[in-house]
């Protein structure tokens, strides 16, 4: 067993006369242990070799080029040009992102859908317009959370300084985070409570919104333009099935009922799933949360229990201010001009 | 009143078009071989907006006519014009209207209103794939009003909607208000051109681009013909 480590050619000729003398005299227990010891010896061996990683990257593009970045997350400020945030993207991010941030590492074939390319700034996760860049908070929690059904994973081990760091370096990779501010977030009323009505509001939305068309009227994602979507690479793309998953289901970009309200008033942008801000109020928006939220069958919700109280049975919903809102649906071309 | 402003219109028109004496260029796009055939779109998916058509619509990418003429094909100048930076004041409009785009290509100037409208009566989901301008994504259902927009980079950018994915067509963002589409058989003219040279571009989504150098003296009226070669498949 010793023989096989003292083969080891990181191991110095010091050390080996080391070992051949203590082996001699030690018991055997002890010489486990010392060989754990010389292993460790032989490992640091190869740090300098590790730290050759830190290099800059030259590749065909030349160097990457590290502008002076910075994110601000409370109190925390991330910096790109931070040996941290160098690192911990060559060790955690490039493999995927690839090293010039375009989503082409040496992963980026085999995953599906494909890591995010940096250098056109377009971003899934936001709480800001569609079109707009996200905030660095958007980022900062993006990158703990991670992508559900995608191969990002949740960094949640990362310390917020980490992660600032991260938020500040991918932005060296498009311009656009040197000529443009984040957008403003959306803002969002507070939740009202669930009802019954809010509920069955929510439902009416979904057919006249006709979220169904990709989504599927159980929100199954397997509505009749399903099969036909891809994102704004030309990579095929799903809709997101509500009822698949348990009482863990997430959504894309989080898990709380304010999530869910900033996916469809802000869009995903680069997918086929686009803003509704400029369409829905925000209060009927908060019905169609509470809507959504009764499409994920498996899962334990507020939602869930006040359908489950009316014995899974949604009314169909009954507009009360109907004489109003009915008149202008039929003029609303000559309307729209003066909204 | 009203007579009196048209009046005015009139006449500042007659005064802007005598100020504007110029060359002309003007021509005509054609193709060489054979272009593919385009498919019928089925609409079935949509009723509201199938019902709309006696006989199925053909897909546009390649709008060939008698005399292997080409339509749709944006002809603007490229270099040499010479009010490169003046921005039209008036919008623009993208209409869609039983699934389809109107125009199904749309030229405009860089930094141009244009407003998107829906007029059908089904949602549409408008969503530009542009790569040098940002990218966004709105949700148009029937009865909302018109999407405000502009663009301020030139480039030529697909336009799709999701939710029908037959649905395809064009924003062409030019830096110059000298630019035409090429109709009624692929002609095209671009008049009021002052003195000089210039070069023509020819944009066809399919089959690419084309230049060609022309010189203007006077008020003559140049011509300048394009031909494609037409993509078997």
């Amino acid at each position: 067993m010793a023989r096989r480590r003292i083969r080891s050619p990181a191991l110095t000729s010091i050390s080996r006369v080391l070992i051949m003398n203590s082996v001699k005299t030690m018991r055997f227990t002890s010489v486990i242990l010392f060989t754990a010891i010389v292993g460790l010896l032989a490992v640091s061996a190869f740090i300098p070799r590790a730290s050759a990683q830190d290099e800059p990257v030259v590749g065909p593009k030349g160097p990457v080029v590290i502008k002076p970045m910075v994110s601000h997350i409370g109190n925390v400020t991330g910096h790109a040009e931070s040996e941290q945030a160098k690192s911990d993207y060559r060790r955690y991010c490039a493999g995927c992102h690839g090293n010039y941030g375009d989503g082409t590492g040496e992963n980026a074939v085999w995953i599906d859908p494909k890591p995010r390319d940096f250098t056109i700034a377009t971003f899934k996760c936001r709480s800001t317009p569609t079109g707009t860049l996200p905030t660095d908070e958007d980022l900062f929690n993006t990158i703990a959370r991670g992508l559900d059904n995608s191969n990002m994973p949740p960094w949640n081990t990362f310390s917020k300084q980490q992660r600032a760091d991260l938020v500040a370096y991918i932005k060296i990779f498009s311009p656009r985070w040197e000529k443009e501010k984040a957008g403003t977030p959306i803002s969002i009323p507070p939740e009202p409570p669930v009802t019954l009505q809010s509920i069955s509001h929510g439902q009416a939305l979904f057919a006249k919104l006709e979220c169904w068309k990709c989504h599927g009227t159980h929100g199954e994602g397997n509505g009749p333009s399903a099969s036909t979507l891809t994102d704004s690479q030309d990579n095929p793309i799903r809709p997101y099935n509500f009822a698949a998953g348990g009482d863990d289901s997430r959504f894309k970009c989080g898990k709380t009922n304010q999530d869910i309200y900033k996916i469809f008033m802000t869009g995903l942008d680069g997918t086929p799933m686009p803003s509704f801000a400029d369409v829905i109020q925000p209060n009927d928006a908060w019905d169609l949360v509470h809507f959504l939220r009764t499409l994920q069958v498996h899962r334990h919700s507020k939602e869930n229990d006040v359908l489950l109280a009316a014995h899974g049975v949604i009314p169909p919903y009954v507009d009360k201010s109907a004489p109003q809102s009915a008149a202008p649906a039929n003029n609303n071309k000559a309307a729209g001009g003066g909204q | 009143m009203r007579t009196r402003k048209i009046l005015l219109v009139l006449v500042t028109l007659l005064v802007s078009a005598s100020m504007m004496f110029g060359g002309t260029v003007t021509g005509k796009v054609t193709y060489t071989g054979t272009p593919v055939k385009m498919k019928p779109i089925d609409m079935s998916k949509e009723p509201s907006c199938a019902k709309q058509h006696a006989t199925p619509v053909l897909n546009e990418t390649v709008v060939a006519g008698a005399n292997n003429s080409l339509d749709n094909v944006v002809v603007y100048i490229s270099s040499g014009a010479p009010d490169d930076g003046q921005v039209p004041s008036q919008t623009v409009t993208y209409d869609q209207k039983g699934c389809q785009y109107i125009p199904h290509v749309l030229p405009m100037h860089v930094n141009q209103e244009f407003e998107i409208r829906n007029d059908d009566q089904t949602s549409h989901n408008i969503h530009p794939l542009p790569k040098v301008n940002i990218e966004w994504n709105k949700s148009q259902p029937p009865g909302t009003p018109p999407i405000k927009e502009k663009y301020d980079k030139p480039e030529f950018i697909p336009v799709k909607c999701n939710i029908h994915p037959w649905m395809h067509g064009w924003f062409v963002v030019l830096k110059t208000n000298h630019y035409d589409i090429s109709k009624n058989g692929g002609s095209f003219t671009l008049p009021n051109l002052p003195a000089g040279k210039y070069t023509l571009t020819a944009w066809q989504e399919d089959y690419g681009t084309q230049t060609a150098d022309v010189t203007i003296t006077g008020t003559e009226t140049k011509e300048v013909n394009f031909t494609f070669k037409a993509k078997a498949y």
